[in-house]
């Protein structure tokens, strides 16, 4: 049986390219970045490189980019070295009840220690309102995180618009890119954001590797001290073969990245297609103009779990919302706030997500099987 | 003939390890955390790893928290622990030698509140178990001490440390073993450790993955939280070829402290041997109480040590000036200063660190390359670097 991998918003497949790039640095440019010695500056060199094409992915500056270990600690380094840094000019953070845990959990940590955090809802899309953030904000908030899409339903969040009302506001303005980075072309001076996540293995680089992309007037406060890597805002030798994967990983995301777009939009009609004309009983979740490699779908009168321990007997590899809240299937707390806590849809849903190794006839064998699945399930 | 003498910087990854983290890369992608058959084949090779890790470092699976490196472990562990505890106590002791990334942590909860002892060493870069004793006091939630310096290599008296603070059950102890491991043994339980730091890169596994012990019963708040991973302690989705990477390369790395610890030793020797014959160096390791692996001496007046570093670059010999996390920026050791051989001797300190992979063939070159270096500089500079 072939398998079916449709859970990509949750972790992706390494491109060829992105792993021989690793172990040619691996093998190759194994010195520590901070030595002064041919090893160390050939390392170097490396890091400078991969460093410019990130910033350049962002319409950033290269001193702009700070390498982590990934999308969480980009995200838990953006909310809680903000709050640190500028803790004597106010103590109010504005966020979203749909953004990833690492920001969630972060904001508790924060509430913990004395910061004021306000979460806004979202519309049955999943879409935070511009309106909502403007009548949130107050004199003493220092940061808005707003992720710019969300990773279990696909919504596009008005970034843009957000980003125009905070030119007016001395908060920062951090966003989550780790699912819409490489899909979505971003420029953080057009859409006005100060502070990015963003992660490689969504991308199809390795795990282990991300970056905050950080505008340089914003005041941080590191989450790791140590040695004086990354402008002192990040310490720890540099993951040198991680982060050349992430630069790789990027270079082709951005070249294959229309293709790929048309290819999603393809495939995500095409399951719709076999879906309407099953006469199966389906909702999707999300906006229609989201993110293309993710499709959210409720079956009523499904359970989540056994929609998806089916699927995986059938060979399809599909997930009931982001991959960390899954080792326990709660009710999504995206789906919660877009349909509420009675909603069927948060009991019912499965995020199907299209990536690298995908075919079309993949795609159209996972619906049909879906279709099998939900019919067997939802018969009396 | 390439002599790489900076293995306490980073080491090279062993060809097994490369081969192992491309397997994993490539054949089981998927998150450890879903619930699918991927995800499940991806979780069963992380749990296999922790196993192993955990057998060969004599601890349990439950207690070993990875982590991104080194530097994020000790964070991990001086602020976890203070966030914690810290309605118990707001004292923490350390030494004035450790690593940036403890000494750095300490210095943030001085900051925010917190008292930090910084004990001073002998001239041998040791503390002693009596200082750590006599600095205790009823509010100390924290004792951090390194295992092996990583820039003289000293080793410090980790088990007698223990046994003062077996009488101080609400004191924790962590260890900075990312020096020592593979080179010099711990007897985790018989130390009393609560908390220990490994990092791969420094074993000839790659960067980026490291660890943390954290012994049953011991609560530590995350520093970097999300989707819960780790038990809570640690979030974000596990690295896990570099995972699976670091177990191959710890067995590896034991393998060959096994049948080659002696010969370690014995090449240390020699080298200190011969560089004690040239008499305008210093040594700044002792003889007795340091790890196999690490010499550090002091070049003459005059002489910089980073156009020392490029000078013997010539020769495709390479050492390194002081730690790497601090080479960039020219300034007195701080262990140096800490054993008290002044701050001339320990501005033009330079550290040899050695791995398994080094030979006795390479001492006799590499002594005659150091020996022309401070030759050709002294005449450069006009100073009096002495004539061997």
């Amino acid at each position: 049986m072939e398998r079916i991998y449709l859970d990509h918003a949750a972790t992706s497949p390494i491109h060829p390219d992105v792993a021989a790039g690793m172990i040619q640095s691996m093998t190759e440019q194994f010195g520590n970045p901070s030595s002064i010695h041919y090893f160390g500056r050939q390392s170097r060199r490396a890091l400078d490189e991969a460093r410019s094409a990130i910033a350049r992915s962002l319409g950033a500056k290269e001193t702009e980019i700070v390498f982590t270990s990934g999308g969480t600690e980009a995200d838990n380094f953006a909310l809680i070295g903000t709050a640190m840094a500028n803790r004597e000019r106010g103590r109010h953070l504005i966020t979203t009840a749909i953004e990833h845990h690492a920001v969630l959990r972060a904001c508790e940590h924060l509430q913990k220690q004395g910061f004021d955090v306000t979460y806004l809802p979202v519309d049955e899309h999943g879409r935070v309102s511009v309106e909502d953030v403007k009548a949130a904000l107050r004199d003493d908030t220092i940061l808005v995180s707003i992720m710019f899409a969300n990773n279990e339903v696909g919504t596009i969040q008005p970034i843009r618009e957000i980003g125009a009302l905070l030119r007016d506001h001395p908060a920062y303005f951090h966003t989550d890119a780790v699912q819409a980075y490489g899909l979505i072309p971003i420029d953080v001076n057009e859409y006005g954001i100060d502070l990015l996540s963003l992660s490689s293995h969504k991308i199809n680089g390795p795990k282990g590797s991300g970056a905050l992309y950080v505008r340089g007037t914003v005041r941080i406060t590191p989450l790791l001290f140590g040695g004086e890597q990354e402008r002192k805002r990040r310490a720890g030798t540099e993951n040198v073969p991680g982060i050349i994967g992430l630069a790789r990983a990027v270079e082709i995301a951005e070249r294959t990245r229309e293709e790929k777009r048309k290819q999603y939009a393809a495939w995500r009609e095409a399951m719709l297609t076999i879906f309407r004309s099953s006469g199966l009983d389906f909702i999707v979740n999300g906006s229609e103009d989201g993110l293309p490699h993710i499709f959210n779908v409720a079956f009523p009168g499904t359970n989540v779990e056994s929609l998806l321990v089916n699927l995986d007997l059938a060979g399809i590899a599909a997930s009931s919302g982001s991959a960390c809240t899954a080792g326990s299937i709660d009710p999504s707390h995206v789906l919660v706030a877009m349909c509420g806590n009675e909603s069927e849809r948060i009991r019912s849903s499965v995020r199907f997500s299209f990536g690298l190794g995908n075919t079309t006839e993949q795609i159209e064998r996972a619906a049909e099987e879906t279709v099998k699945i939900v019919k067997r399930l939802t018969k009396r | 003939m390439m002599i790489y003498l900076d293995n306490s910087a980073t080491t090279k990854p062993f060809p097994e390890v490369v081969d192992a983290f491309a397997t994993v890369a490539s054949h089981y992608f998927a998150n450890p955390s879903s619930l699918h058959g991927l995800g499940m084949k991806a979780e069963r090779l992380l749990r296999q790893a922790r196993e192993q890790i955990a057998a060969m470092l004599d601890v349990k699976p439950s207690e070993i928290v990875f982590t991104s490196g080194g530097t994020e472990a000790n964070n991990f562990a001086i602020k976890g622990v203070a966030w914690q505890y810290r309605r118990r106590g707001r004292h923490i002791i350390t030494t004035e030698i450790e690593h940036p990334s403890v000494a750095e942590p300490c210095r943030q909860l001085e900051e925010l509140g917190f008292e930090v002892t910084y004990l001073p060493v002998g001239p041998d870069g040791r503390v002693s178990a009596e200082q750590v004793a006599r600095a205790l006091r009823d509010d100390t939630i924290l004792v951090s001490v390194m295992h092996v310096n990583n820039e003289v290599g000293a080793v410090q008296p980790i088990e007698e440390i223990g046994a003062v603070l077996a009488r101080h059950p609400k004191t924790l102890f962590h260890v900075d073993r990312v020096q020592g491991i593979g080179k010099v043994p711990l007897d985790v339980k018989r130390c009393g450790i609560d908390l220990f730091t490994v990092s791969a890169h420094k074993f000839h596994g790659l960067r980026g993955a490291g660890l943390l012990y954290v012994r049953d019963g011991v609560r530590l708040t995350p520093l970097i939280a999300g989707g819960g991973q780790e038990r809570q302690l640690r979030s974000g989705t596990e690295n896990v070829a570099a995972i699976v990477a670091m177990a191959k390369a710890l067995r590896l790395a034991l393998e060959r402290y096994e049948r080659d610890i002696g010969r370690l030793r014995e090449l240390k020797a020699e080298w200190l041997q011969a560089l004690a014959a040239i008499p305008s160096l210093s040594i700044n390791t002792a003889e007795r109480g340091s790890a196999p692996h690490i010499i550090n001496f002091s070049l003459p007046s005059g002489i910089k040590p980073e156009v020392f570093v490029h000078e013997l670059e010539k020769s495709e010999i390479y050492v390194s000036t002081t730690s790497a996390c601090s080479s960039k920026r020219r300034a007195p050791s701080k262990t140096l200063l800490a054993m008290g051989v002044g701050e001339g001797r320990a501005e033009r300190g330079i550290r040899i660190s050695l791995s398994f992979d080094n030979r006795r063939e390479e001492i006799k070159p590499a002594v005659a390359a150091i020996q022309q270096a401070i030759k050709t500089l002294s005449e450069v500079t006009g100073s009096h670097g002495d004539e061997v």
